[in-house]
Formats: structure tokens, C-alpha cells, sequence
């Protein structure tokens, strides 16, 4: 059964409509990648998903724990609780505070203690923030960020930033991440590292993965089936060497080097 | 059930010798009844200003109505206090103006925190004017505009040494829990927060619950200090008055909420017959910061920022 | 409510409606006044103008110190004051909020409550908190249609505010500074890429925001015979609610908005309870607030993500 169902997915915003009738389906375990000119419509997809948005109609299934799941309509906090993750294209990590405790606010979710043990400190309390910290600088190492714990995320590098944003959305312990252009401002360099990285944290962490981007090197090296956005519509689909090869994707954009 | 590390301990220390000092002071008369009252009001505007700093400096949620929660907290206090009069009494005060303000302040929240910054600004100073027009109606319970009198005084300077300490206490373990961060992570990025799986409406109403709560409490030990309450003195200039300091000593700066009380309390004693010139220094003060020095005095900084003491995991905790 | 509503029904003598309907007009063409500078400048700035209500109250005392002390008539009083708020809208916005234009919102509303507490007790502090009278400008005459008694003034009040109206309309639609703060209004990135000067066209927005609440001040000073410092807060926030009912940023809207919390006000205070009149007003603005934030006939705008 697939992980995420998207059926006939549509926004509109008074007269202009942003998605018009999208189909996707993701497997378990899955890296798909979602291209298109800018402006297609791709974010507008990620947001449909998590819930920023609410569609106009059609709907979104998550496959949860055997069951399909409607969640479109759904908060976004629920969404986000039922397993689906995000990072977003314009870097939203909590600037003014520390990078652990970017990473802790994400856990808050799977916290074991109510505000009263906050208030009154109990034991379980402090057992709780322990385990948290170490799941938090677990997480960190992946992208070797754990040293810069105490560092306020405003004050890291740029592309240090963007991975912290990755980590930040696998601490909720989603089922299916929405990665929008991770790679964006980075350098060819900066871009292998991350595809690497994207690539183990998959392995480790079991996570399908839905992946916005514009750097083609990226998309076409790790993705294993591609879905084409260009004017709200879904123009093409299929792995990336048929992609590649669609006249209507070539014209769409893909006119760059690969 | 703390953790008694050095810095606990040493905390507890500092704490118990205020306390001394002060009593010692006060029981001498070398601090004249005069002299009294500006501790008094200090120790009631730290708690009003701490509980309003959660709200407004920690959560971001920009709320004018704090004096309506310190009303409820003193009407319903002044009532049982003068029914039972007695220590008890004046504790379950207390107790009754807290948990009254919390729960007005869950049914206020729960619809008016929907709203974003300056519109939940005029929603919660729209609120609390509603409180002062009611309780200014209720004649049979509150005796309207002529207030009430003659509310026996059991606050003094220990009962608002505890008060005052236990609600930083709290108030700091709540900003250093999960919760709190909740909380604070509203702030920064509301979108972002949610995405992160937190509830923003529950802890946004949660944070304004708990302040309420808080500023009941102050409400409560103000009625059983000043012996009379109107509902005029809990209005909109009020609410002002402790956003004064909230800002002044920076919000989102426990510490900071601290120091500006104490640093207002005696600007306010030493203007006690100016009370124009008082306003209009208050209000050269926020335009000031504003333009000048946005964070305050402390910023988000706390005193334990300057004193490492302990290990590091401790300072961050 | 039920039984409000019943007693209501039963007193509900056409005569005295229509006195509320009279009284609620005038008051109504005042809130829509003041509204007037709430809309404009949120509609450009983004911002809520606390202050807004205190210019009001400047522009009461400039009148009354014009036709006290100089002995001047009604209009060129009314002139006086609309020009001198003008230049206090011009300035506080050139110290106080310009240099903020990039801060938080929460940073802006404390300055703008900073002014408001400044102008309150500035003019407490230099002229005193006692109450002062107009001396007698417009004629007390009052039109009697049954018993519904219309005073003079209120009708001068009303044709005032729609010349007033007029006016702004004219400079808003057909003139090339009111094009200009359409277009702020609408993109402000955008018109400064059009080659409009932003500093000037806010600049101008307050000076006409402003000179309609000093001419607000000085038709309440007038009409209620008694101006104090203290005289802006209410009715600012009344007419700010008007601003938001009418949708913030609309002109139309304010008119509107004015109009109707003038009647509301009016009428709960007519057949309700006079003490309950602030109060309606605010739980009016929190039901709007709730249901329907952007107002009348105001724009939704949603945060891109």
C-alpha cells in the first residue's frame, strides 16, 4: 500500500489557481523528487500537505499505521504528529535561540512529562530533559552540528543552516519528510555532502522521502522517480532517465546542464 | 524534589539573606512605614510584570488587559479575604483570586489569542475594560464605583517575599521546561512551531492562563495590603504601567522584569506628588527604548548569563 | 438578551427611535471622522495609531484656545486646529514612527502608546487636568419634528463631516498625492519602484488623518461643551473599533464604521444602560474581531509561507 495517496489536489486563491488536479503516489521508503519552473506550484504542494494550506478540493491520504488516513483539512501541528515533516524554502529555524533547542522544540511532541512536573521539577522531569538532550545531540551528529549545540542558530553558516533545518524536521519523527530545496545557495561541494547525507539518513532512519529542488544534479542522482510541475499542473512523471528525455519537461525548463 | 547542586544551594542562600535583611530592616523601623509601601508595590509589580513578560516577551502574544486579570484576583481575593478574616482566609484569597483569573483567562484566551499583534492588543485591552465596566455594574457584590473598604491587611513582608519568590521560581522552571519552550518557539516562528507539531493555540492560551493566574495573585495580595479597591485603579493605565516595565527591563528577561520594578517602584515613590511628570517620563521611556534600545535593559538575557557558576550544562538548563 | 429585547419592542415608540436615530448620527459622523485617520494610516503603514485619539484632543484645546484667547469664529477655528494636528500627525510620524518602519509590530504599538501617554499628560502637565468650555461658537437653536428635538449643532456637525468627506474624497480619487496613497496602500515596494516618494505620501497621509480628527475635536468640543485631557482614549478607541467594523484601510468602511458604533452606542445607551455603553462597544469589537477581522468591506491578506 502506498505511504501518500494525493488525489485530484487542487488550491485555488480567489481567481488564480496554484494546483489544478495533481496525482502523486509515494511508496514506503521511496526519494521522490518534485520538479518545476519557479512558480509552478511546488511549495504550494508542500504546503497543501502539512496543512498550511487547506485544499479546494481533492484529497490527501497517509498511509498510517495501515490505515489510509485523510489528512488534508488537518492542523498542521496534527499533521506533523500523524508523521509527515517539513523544511522550508525560505529557512524558518527559531533565529534567536540555540541550535539544541531548535532540535528540543521538535521533540516536544514526544515529551513524557505534563507542565505541573515542569513546574515542580520532579524526577521524571529531569530524566526526561536528559533523554532529550541525547536523542538532540544523536541527531546533530548526523550532520556534524552536536559541537555547535549551544550556538544560536542565527550565528551558523549558511548551509550549516539548512542542515540544521533537516534535523530539526527529523526530530519529529516523521514517517515521510518533505525536503523543499535543501540545496538551495550551496556550492557544488556543500551539494555532494548533502546528497550523501540524504541518502544515509534515509538508510538509517527508514524515512520516504519528497524532495523539492532546482539543482538537477542533486534530483537526478539520488531520486528514484520524479513527478513535473509547471503552471499548477502535473506535465510528466517516471524515473529521471524518462524525464530527461520529456520533450514537454525539456520545454517546461530543463533546459539547463544536468 | 530539586536537584541541590552548588547553584541551588547557593541560590537558596541569596534568597533566605534577602529575607533577613529586609525583616530585620523593617522590624527596627529603619525602613519607615513609607518606605514599606514602595516594597510592597516592588514586590507586586515584579510578579505583575513577570507574569506579563510571559506572555507578551516569552510567547509574543502582545496583551493590554493584564490589569483585568489583576482585578479579578483582587476582587475575588478582598471578598473571601473580608468574609473569613483571618490568615486562612486571606490565603484561600489568594487562592480563589488565582484560580478566577486562570479560568477568565482560559475562556478570554481561547477566542482572543486567534488574533495577531495589534489586534490582540486592542482585543485584550477591549477585554479588560469589559471586566472594569462589569465589576463597576455588579454594585451588589462590588459595590460599583465606590469600591470596597476596609479589607483586612495579612500582607506583609513575608507573606510577599514568598509570593514573589515562588512565582519567579515558577515562572522560570515553566520558560526552562518543554513547555516553555513551546512557548517560546511561538515567538520566533509561529508557522515554523506548528510545523514542529506543537499546538500553538493550546500553549498560547496556556502561557496567557498561566499569567493570568499570576497576576490574581498579585491582585490578591494588593486588596489585603491597600485595604480599598476600585474598579478604576485596574484600567487601561494599569495595564500600561506594568507593560512599562515589562519593556523597560526587556522582554523575554526575567531578570530585567526584576530590576525595571525595582528601578520604577522608586522613581514612582520619588514622583509621588508629580504624577504627570511620572507619565510623561514613563512615556519618553517607551518611546525612547523603542527607538533607542528596543531590548531593554536585559534583552532575553538573564542574571545567570553574567554569573557562570556551576557547569556549563547548568547555565544552559 | 430575550428580555432586553422585549422591553426594547415595547418602548419602541417611533419618536423616540428616531431621536436615537438623530443622536446617533452625530455622534456616528464623529466616530466616522476620527476613523478616517485609523483606516489611512493602517492602510499605509500598517500600523494602529494609539496616539490618534490624543490628536484628537490636541486639536479640541487648539481650538479652544483659538476662539478663547484669539476670539475667532467656528471655521477658521475649525481650519486653525485642522492645520495644526496636521503638523502634530507630520511630526510624530517623522520622530516617532518612521525610524521604526522595519521594526516588529509590537515595537511600533508601544511607540505609538508612548505618544499617546505623552500627549495626554504633556497637555495635563502644561495646562491642567480641569475641564475647560468652548465659549459659545454655534448657534444653540434647536428644530423641534414632534418630540424629537434636533439641535443646530448636531446638524452643523453632520454637514461639516460630509464636506469634510467630500473633500478627502476628491483629494483621495482625483488628485495625483491621493493616487499615490492608494498605491502605498496597495504595494509599497511596488509604487516606491514607480518612482513615488513613500516618506512624503505617509507623510501627507498622517497631516490628513490627523487634521480630520483635530476637526472631529473641535465639533465634540463644541457640541459637548467640555474638553479635558483625558478626552481622546475612548472615543480613539471607539472609533478605531469603528475602523475595524468598517474594514481597516477602506475608506468607505469608516464612514460606515462611524456610523454604525455611533448608533450602537447610542442606542444601548438609550434604551439599555448609559454605563453599559463602553462596554457594548468593546464586546461589538471582539465579536468582529472574531468573526470577520478584515471587516466590511476591508481585505484579507494572508502570510506567504
Amino acid at each position: 500500500m502506498s505511504l501518500l495517496s494525493i488525489e485530484k489536489l487542487t488550491k485555488s486563491f480567489g481567481g488564480l489557481t496554484a494546483v489544478s488536479n495533481v496525482n502523486m503516489n509515494i511508496e514506503k521508503g521511496e526519494l521522490i523528487g518534485l520538479i518545476g519552473p519557479n512558480g509552478a506550484g511546488k511549495t504550494t504542494v508542500f504546503n497543501l500537505l502539512t496543512g498550511v494550506y487547506v485544499p479546494s478540493s481533492g484529497s490527501i491520504k497517509l498511509n498510517v499505521e495501515g490505515s489510509k488516513k485523510e489528512i488534508s483539512g488537518l492542523k498542521p501541528y496534527n499533521i506533523t504528529k500523524i508523521g509527515l515533516a517539513r523544511t522550508f524554502q525560505n529557512i524558518r529555524l527559531f533565529k534567536d535561540l540555540t541550535v539544541l533547542d531548535n532540535i528540543r522544540i521538535a521533540m516536544h511532541q514526544n515529551i513524557n512529562y505534563k507542565l505541573s512536573s515542569g513546574l515542580i521539577r520532579t524526577n521524571k522531569f529531569y530524566a526526561e530533559e536528559e533523554r532529550l538532550k541525547k536523542e538532540a545531540e544523536e541527531l546533530l551528529d548526523i550532520f556534524k552540528l552536536s559541537n555547535k549545540k549551544h550556538e544560536l542558530a542565527k550565528n551558523l553558516p549558511y548551509g550549516e543552516q539548512r542542515h540544521l533545518e533537516i534535523v530539526r524536521a527529523m526530530a519529529t519523527k516523521p514517517v515521510l519528510l518533505l525536503l523543499d530545496e535543501p540545496a538551495a545557495g550551496m556550492n557544488p561541494n556543500e551539494t555532494v555532502i548533502l546528497t550523501e547525507t540524504i541518502a544515509k539518513i534515509r538508510k538509517e532512519y527508514n524515512l520516504t522521502i519528497l524532495l523539492i529542488e532546482h539543482d538537477m544534479s542533486l534530483v537526478m542522482k539520488i531520486c528514484e522517480r520524479i513527478y513535473v510541475l509547471d503552471y499548477g499542473t502535473m506535465i510528466a512523471s517516471g524515473k529521471p532517465d524518462e524525464i530527461k528525455h520529456n520533450k514537454k519537461v525539456i520545454e517546461a525548463y530543463l533546459g539547463e546542464d544536468v | 524534589m530539586k536537584v541541590l547542586n552548588k547553584k541551588n544551594i547557593l541560590t537558596l542562600i541569596i534568597i533566605l539573606i534577602i529575607y533577613a535583611i529586609v525583616q530585620v530592616l523593617l522590624t527596627n523601623g529603619i525602613i519607615s512605614s513609607f518606605y514599606e509601601i514602595t516594597i510592597a508595590t516592588i514586590c507586586i509589580n515584579i510578579i505583575l510584570a513577570v507574569s506579563l513578560n510571559l506572555v507578551t516577551g516569552f510567547t509574543g502574544q502582545f496583551s493590554l488587559g493584564h490589569a483585568g486579570f489583576m482585578s479579578i484576583g483582587a476582587y475575588a481575593g478582598a471578598l473571601v479575604n473580608m468574609e473569613m478574616n483571618s490568615n486562612m482566609g486571606f490565603l484561600a484569597g489568594i487562592a480563589a483570586g488565582a484560580v478566577a483569573a486562570l479560568i477568565v483567562g482560559i475562556l478570554i484566551g481561547i477566542p482572543t489569542l486567534r488574533l495577531k499583534g495589534d489586534y490582540l492588543a486592542i482585543a485584550t485591552l477591549g477585554m479588560a475594560e469589559i471586566i472594569r465596566v462589569l465589576f463597576l455594574n455588579m454594585d451588589d457584590i462590588t459595590n460599583g464605583a465606590a469600591g470596597l473598604f476596609g479589607i483586612p491587611r495579612f500582607t506583609n513582608w513575608t507573606w510577599l517575599y514568598i509570593f514573589t519568590v515562588l512565582t519567579l521560581i515558577m515562572i522560570d522552571n515553566f520558560i526552562k521546561s518543554s513547555q516553555g519552550r513551546a512557548c517560546i518557539s511561538i515567538r520566533e516562528d509561529e508557522i515554523a512551531a506548528e510545523s514542529m507539531g506543537i499546538n500553538t493555540t493550546k500553549y498560547k492560551v496556556m502561557a496567557f492562563a498561566v499569567g493570568a493566574f499570576f497576576a490574581g495573585i498579585a491582585g490578591a495580595l494588593y486588596s489585603s495590603y491597600f485595604y480599598f479597591i476600585n474598579p478604576t485603579m485596574f484600567g487601561f493605565q494599569k495595564s500600561i504601567d506594568i507593560l512599562v516595565i515589562v519593556v523597560f527591563g526587556g522582554l523575554g528577561s526575567i531578570t530585567g522584569s526584576v530590576i525595571a520594578a525595582i528601578v520604577l517602584a522608586v522613581i514612582t515613590t520619588i514622583l509621588q506628588s508629580y504624577s504627570e511628570l511620572r507619565m510623561i517620563i514613563y512615556a519618553l521611556l517607551l518611546i525612547s527604548i523603542m527607538l533607542f534600545r528596543p531590548q531593554g535593559l536585559l534583552g532575553t538575557k538573564e542574571i545567570t548569563d553574567f554569573f557562570k557558576f556551576g557547569n556549563k550544562s547548568a547555565k544552559v538548563e | 438578551m430575550l428580555t432586553w429585547f422585549y422591553s426594547y419592542m415595547r418602548r419602541c415608540d417611533l419618536e423616540q427611535f428616531s431621536q436615537q436615530i438623530v443622536n446617533g448620527i452625530s455622534l456616528g459622523s464623529i466616530y466616522a471622522l476620527v476613523a478616517l485617520g485609523y483606516t489611512m494610516v493602517y492602510g499605509i503603514i500598517k500600523l494602529i495609531n494609539f496616539a490618534h485619539g490624543d490628536v484628537y484632543m490636541v486639536g479640541a484645546y487648539v481650538g479652544f484656545a483659538v476662539t478663547t484667547f484669539a476670539g475667532i469664529g467656528f471655521i477658521p477655528a475649525l481650519i486653525t486646529s485642522m492645520a495644526a494636528c496636521a503638523i502634530l500627525g507630520m511630526t510624530i510620524e517623522k520622530v516617532a514612527y518612521k525610524p521604526l518602519r522595519n521594526s516588529t509590530r509590537i515595537a511600533v504599538l508601544i511607540t505609538a502608546i508612548g505618544v499617546s501617554l505623552l500627549l495626554e499628560y504633556g497637555m495635563m502637565y502644561f495646562v491642567g487636568a480641569q475641564v475647560r468650555s468652548y465659549p459659545k461658537l454655534l448657534s444653540e437653536e434647536v428644530l423641534t419634528i414632534g418630540s424629537v428635538i434636533i439641535k443646530m449643532q448636531q446638524i452643523y456637525i453632520v454637514i461639516t463631516v460630509l464636506v469634510l468627506m467630500v473633500i478627502l474624497q476628491y483629494v483621495v480619487k482625483r488628485t495625483k498625492v491621493g493616487k499615490a496613497m492608494r498605491a502605498v496602500s496597495a504595494d509599497k515596494d511596488a509604487a516606491q519602484l514607480m518612482g513615488i516618494k513613500i516618506d512624503n505620501t505617509i507623510s501627507f497621509t498622517f497631516a490628513i488623518g490627523s487634521a480630520l480628527a483635530g476637526a472631529g475635536g473641535v465639533l465634540v468640543g463644541i457640541y459637548y461643551n467640555s474638553i479635558d485631557p483625558l478626552m481622546g482614549t475612548m472615543p480613539g478607541l471607539k472609533a478605531f473599533v469603528a475602523a475595524v467594523f468598517g474594514g481597516i484601510g477602506s475608506i468607505p468602511g469608516a464612514m460606515i464604521g462611524g456610523l454604525s458604533i455611533g448608533m450602537l452606542e447610542t442606542f444601548v445607551a438609550g434604551y439599555g444602560s448609559s454605563k453599559l455603553r463602553d462596554a457594548a462597544v468593546f464586546a461589538f469589537l471582539i465579536f468582529v474581531l472574531l468573526l470577520k477581522p478584515s471587516g466590511l468591506l476591508g481585505r484579507d491578506t494572508k502570510e506567504k509561507v
